[in-house]
């Protein structure tokens, strides 16, 4: 018994090293290279440790004066802060109170409207792109954060209310019961009984709606032009392009921009799980 | 409220949006009537235009901004909106924004002409275009605003591909400029530096899956005494030159001469890989020499020798027409300001004021000392090149065309197919294109 | 994401007052309909519009953002679309994508949930590791990858020349043959700790009990993991499964940012193909089909997938 525990311990404890060092070691290098001076990043053979610490990429980008690429970059972590951090925000109020509903009322056509929250889910967004892309100009939502808050709701809703539905369920209902004999409304269980005790699930549901709009691609791609909007997704994407390939500025500029999530990712991790584990259960 | 009347609503809205649907099917794509939103009249006559720039190798942004500045200075009722976006988004940007007429001024490729003037996403300016432009500017510039025989744009600035040498390692050895005057020079040369250990790959390509590879191509096709299409139009890069020029381009790659990354290269790694000193020759736009002499990102800063594109066995040399224009878009609201705009541009003051980042398309400048003395080399080599310029093809669905082509030429260079079988399959799928 | 099930309480509780039933329906209907009011709104208010205009196009001959003249031409769009040499190759190529990706990550996933699972100091650090793929943005990934993948200064180049496991530096981007496992390998480090969260989610649901029992049986390992782990976690597997084919199907911002289709067109995938068709082509027509067969793929391989794992969910014993 003993031997096979030893056995075990080995083996997590070499499972878990392999798995950091394969999950690290092109984080690691990617930081690494962005205070790597040119002439050694291009050097071959490579040298592993630079020499000395190159940290003008830094410099460029955060002191970088007009039409620099550091002026471009910290507009869109400022377009990508309010984006993705009004997008949560909305999507939660939204998606709490929809999620209620799915968890806690029966009505008809519950199950049709679920299907469609799922199926909008499926819709590749190109297939959106130019309609779309007529409605924002029509009502001079281009170019424009809100704009692009309105588009990134519709993807990050449907998951925010997956999960909360799905967390909301294993909430006992006895407990509202009990408060609504009391006199309270269905609003008021939601606010006092049902958020307090499922804040796992509300934070997951935070984490996950706040990475997906901080990764939103094509319709930034597409609605946005200037530093009025552009977000970081697409900054990098200008970075890695034609004119700039310093891999070493495109590593700084990656590093900044994953930043926000990897607090937020971070700072979130240990709901995930109970937040969804339940959720995968009533699957 | 009952469920009963939810369903109400949903049908309501669900016939709402059949009848806004039936209402804009006059017009599939849901643009509807002629005004635009994009450009927008302030109090007091004051007109914003929004512009289309490209995040480029020749003007720079600040080279922009204050072109912007001074016309904004001579036109005080006019505002200029510029936005940037890099080359290979510029063409969807276009055709994403037209129907809703954001831009009034874009700035367009030579390849793209005929597909936005025949699908009308820009307009016809040829009763604007004085005709003397039509002699005092270079042909080759010229065609880049041109679509059977109207004009749809202005051109801004001339430009092909350039023949870059490092000099230094042509030295080593015993080599000079004058043994790559054509490409069985750069061969010759190209396998003494391999074989002394100066370079491991003495040639660099952009040949990516992109717009990059066909430039490359048209310069080789036109030194190899090729055209991509006859007299009626039809492509024809599956007869003698056009297979031979990309049978050179493959043997280059086993040879060991060319770079084997070259088929992930743009132009902008090709010049990174000159700059740090991993390539001896290269094709590359006029302004690389700039950025090769810019110490801050090159290591071979006076090292480099610019010329015209080497000559091929068929004694021509001539260099891809990679000039660009400026449109007006279809749906814009201010035509006449944007056409103010256009020629400001595109003027000879104003192009002759930036000859360093971008070779001006009047014939004039060409004349003027005092300013072909600011960029001598290049000025002296893509004077030559601008005499002979060989054209991609101008046709509507060219992005198309020309996708076929890379794909095509990617899988012969990879040693997928035969060159001959490579175009024999790009040509057949090009004709069968409706 | 999965349906719920109606609550086994709502239902029982229903019936024990079958005289208040009906009007409790009443009520808790309007109550409904005012709480997923602004959730309908934020989602089907932007996109309805849209989806059915693009509809309405894929019957349409639009090749131009302005057209003008757009006859109407039924289903021919869609016969194109599905007789093109070019779809089928792109949609082999998102099916193998979407195959392999999916089945590596859900192995590596299993993997790493077992080992966040597992009692071990650090494990916090460890949890706090497996979180950093999934939060970097699709588009940085896609920028460190081609950094490390650059065929001229690339770590992986570097690594395995200095492991003297090649001797030249290898075009991994360049070449068609290795170009889209490599985008597959960029998207595999990325989504593989998201797979391990939702498994791990299932893993933790498993009730102690049933391991209990199985050691009491002597059981071994590789027999509790296949009579017990696995069943019990056909829901989060099947969660998963669903998630990351329709992400598979859709993918292209890592497309866009690693390769752009090339070389050769071998890493073109579906999603990838039709933004060309539509605004590279401007076959808007063609596009909108196309986008249509893509959701079409995608709702079959769903059905088929839940239909197959619920079905399993009796059989895995």
């Amino acid at each position: 018994m003993k031997t096979r525990r030893r056995r075990y311990t080995v083996l997590v404890y070499t499972g878990v090293t392999v798995v950091s060092a394969v999950i690290l070691a092109p984080f690691l290098w990617m930081v690494l290279a962005s205070v790597t001076p040119q002439r050694i990043l291009i050097a071959r053979p490579l040298r592993w440790i630079p020499d000395q610490l190159d940290w003008s990429r830094y410099e460029q980008i955060f002191r970088g004066g007009a039409r620099s690429v550091g002026e471009t970059f910290r507009a869109a972590m400022v377009n990508s802060l309010v984006v993705a951090s009004v997008t949560v925000a909305l999507a939660m109020v939204v998606g709490t109170l929809g999620a209620y509903a799915f968890a806690r009322l029966r009505f008809r056509f519950r199950g049709g409207v679920l299907m469609l929250f799922l199926a909008s889910y499926m819709l590749p967004q190109i297939a959106l792109l130019i309609p779309l892309y007529l409605i924002l100009s029509s009502v001079g939502l281009l170019d424009n954060r809100l704009g692009l808050i309105l588009v990134d709701l519709a993807l990050v809703v449907p998951f925010v209310l997956w999960i909360l539905s799905n967390y909301f369920l294993t909430i006992p209902e006895e407990l509202e019961d009990a408060a609504r004999v009391d006199g309270t409304t269905r609003l008021g269980a939601l606010w006092r009984i049902v958020l307090p005790s499922a804040r796992p699930g509300l934070f997951a549901a935070i984490m996950f709606a706040f990475l997906l709009a901080w990764d939103e691609f094509m319709y930034a791609l597409i609605f946005t032009s200037t530093n009025a909007s552009k977000t970081l997704p697409v900054a990098i994407s200008e970075f890695s392009g034609r004119y700039t390939t310093d891999f070493g500025l495109v590593a700084a500029g990656g590093f900044l921009a994953a930043l926000p999530a990897l607090v937020v990712a971070i700072a979130f991790q240990r709901y995930v799980v109970s937040g969804l584990s339940t959720g995968a259960v009533k699957g | 409220m009952t469920i009963r009347r939810i369903h109400r609503r949903g049908a309501l809205a669900a016939s709402a949006a059949l009848a806004a649907l039936a209402l804009a099917a006059c017009s599939v794509t849901g643009t509807s009537g002629n005004q635009a939103t994009g450009g927008s009249t302030g109090g007091g006559g004051q007109v914003t235009l929004n512009a289309l720039f490209m995040k480029q190798a020749g003007y720079s942004e600040d080279d922009i901004a204050k072109m912007i500045a001074t016309f904004e200075q001579q036109n005080p009722t006019i505002k200029v909106t510029p936005t940037f976006v890099a080359y290979e988004a510029l063409h969807d940007k276009i055709v994403t924004s037209a129907p809703a007429g954001t831009y009034d001024v874009v700035l367009m490729d030579v390849i793209w002409p005929a597909e936005f003037a025949s699908k009308g996403l820009i307009q016809d300016v040829s009763s604007r275009f004085p005709s003397s432009w039509k002699t005092d500017m270079l042909g080759g510039a010229l065609s880049a605003a041109q679509y059977q025989g109207k004009y749809y744009g202005v051109p801004w600035g001339p430009s092909t591909k350039l023949f870059y040498a490092n000099t230094d390692m042509l030295a080593k050895v015993g080599a000079t400029t004058a043994d790559v005057q054509t490409w069985d020079g750069v061969l010759a040369v190209a396998k003494k530096l391999k074989d002394a250990g100066v370079v491991q790959y003495p040639l660099a390509w952009s040949w990516s899956q992109a717009e990059a590879l066909i430039c490359d191509y048209a310069q080789l096709l036109g030194a190899f005494g090729g055209q991509f299409t006859d007299s009626s139009g039809k492509l024809v890069v599956n007869q003698g030159p056009g297979v031979a020029a990309l049978t050179w381009m493959k043997k280059t790659l086993d040879d060991g001469l060319t770079n084997p990354a070259s088929p992930t290269m743009l132009e902008d790694d090709v010049s990174k890989t000159m700059a740090s000193g991993q390539a001896a020759m290269s094709l590359n736009w006029e302004s690389t020499f700039r950025d090769l002499n810019d110490a801050s990102i090159s290591q071979v800063v006076g090292k480099v020798a610019v010329m015209p594109t080497p000559k091929g066995p068929s004694g021509a040399n001539p260099g891809v027409n990679g000039s660009m224009a400026w449109a007006i878009g279809a749906k814009s609201a201010h035509p006449d300001e944007a056409w103010k705009l256009i020629e400001f541009l595109s003027s000879e003051a104003n192009q002759d004021q930036f000859a360093v980042s971008q070779m001006p398309n009047w014939k004039a400048s060409y004349q003027k000392a005092d300013i072909t003395k600011t960029n001598p080399d290049v000025f002296k080599a893509a004077g030559q090149a601008y005499d002979s310029l060989i054209s991609r093809p101008e046709v509507p669905n060219y992005t198309q065309v020309s996708q076929i082509l890379q794909v095509e030429i990617q899988n012969a260079l990879l040693g997928k197919k035969t060159p001959q079988k490579a175009m024999d399959d790009a040509v057949a799928q090009a004709n069968a294109l409706s | 994401m999965t349906t719920t099930p109606d609550t086994a309480t709502g239902t029982a509780r229903a019936t024990e007052y079958p005289l208040r039933r009906k009007k409790l329906r009443h009520s808790q209907g309007f109550l409904a309909f005012w709480l997923l009011a602004p959730a309908l709104l934020a989602v089907f208010g932007v996109i309805i519009y849209p989806t059915l205009r693009t509809l309405l196009i894929s019957f349409f001959q639009v090749d131009s953002a302005l057209a003008t003249s757009t006859p109407f031409v039924g289903l021919r769009n869609y016969v194109d679309v599905l007789t093109a040499h070019g779809f089928w190759s792109a949609a082999g190529r998102t099916l193998y994508f979407t195959v392999v990706s999916t089945s590596f990550e859900l192995v590596l996933g299993l993997v790493v949930a077992g080992l966040l699972n597992a009692r071990f100091r650090g494990r916090w650090l460890f949890r706090t590791i497996v979180v950093i793929p999934w939060a970097l943005p699709t588009i940085v990934n896609a920028a460190m990858w081609k950094g490390i993948f650059n065929a001229q200064y690339g770590s992986l180049n570097a690594l395995l020349t200095q492991l003297h496991l090649i001797r030249d530096y290898h075009e991994w981007l360049g070449d068609p043959n290795t170009a889209l496992n490599m985008v597959i390998l960029a998207d595999v480090w990325k989504m593989t700790p998201l797979v391990a969260f939702f498994l791990l989610a299932g893993l933790t649901s498993i009730p102690t009990e049933l391991y209990e029992a199985a050691r009491i049986d002597r059981a071994s390992w590789p027999q509790v993991f296949r009579s017990i782990v696995l069943p019990m976690l056909v829901p989060s597997i099947s969660i998963v499964l669903v998630l990351r084919t329709i992400d598979a199907f859709k993918v292209f911002d890592i497309i866009y940012a690693m390769t752009r289709g090339g070389p050769v067109n071998s890493t073109q995938t579906i999603a990838f193909y039709a933004y060309t068709t539509a605004f590279s082509d401007q076959q808007f027509g063609l596009g909108s089909a196309l986008s249509y067969v893509i959701v079409l793929a995608i709702l079959g391989l769903t059905t088929i997938y839940l239909r197959l794992l619920r079905r399993s969910e009796m059989s895995l014993l």
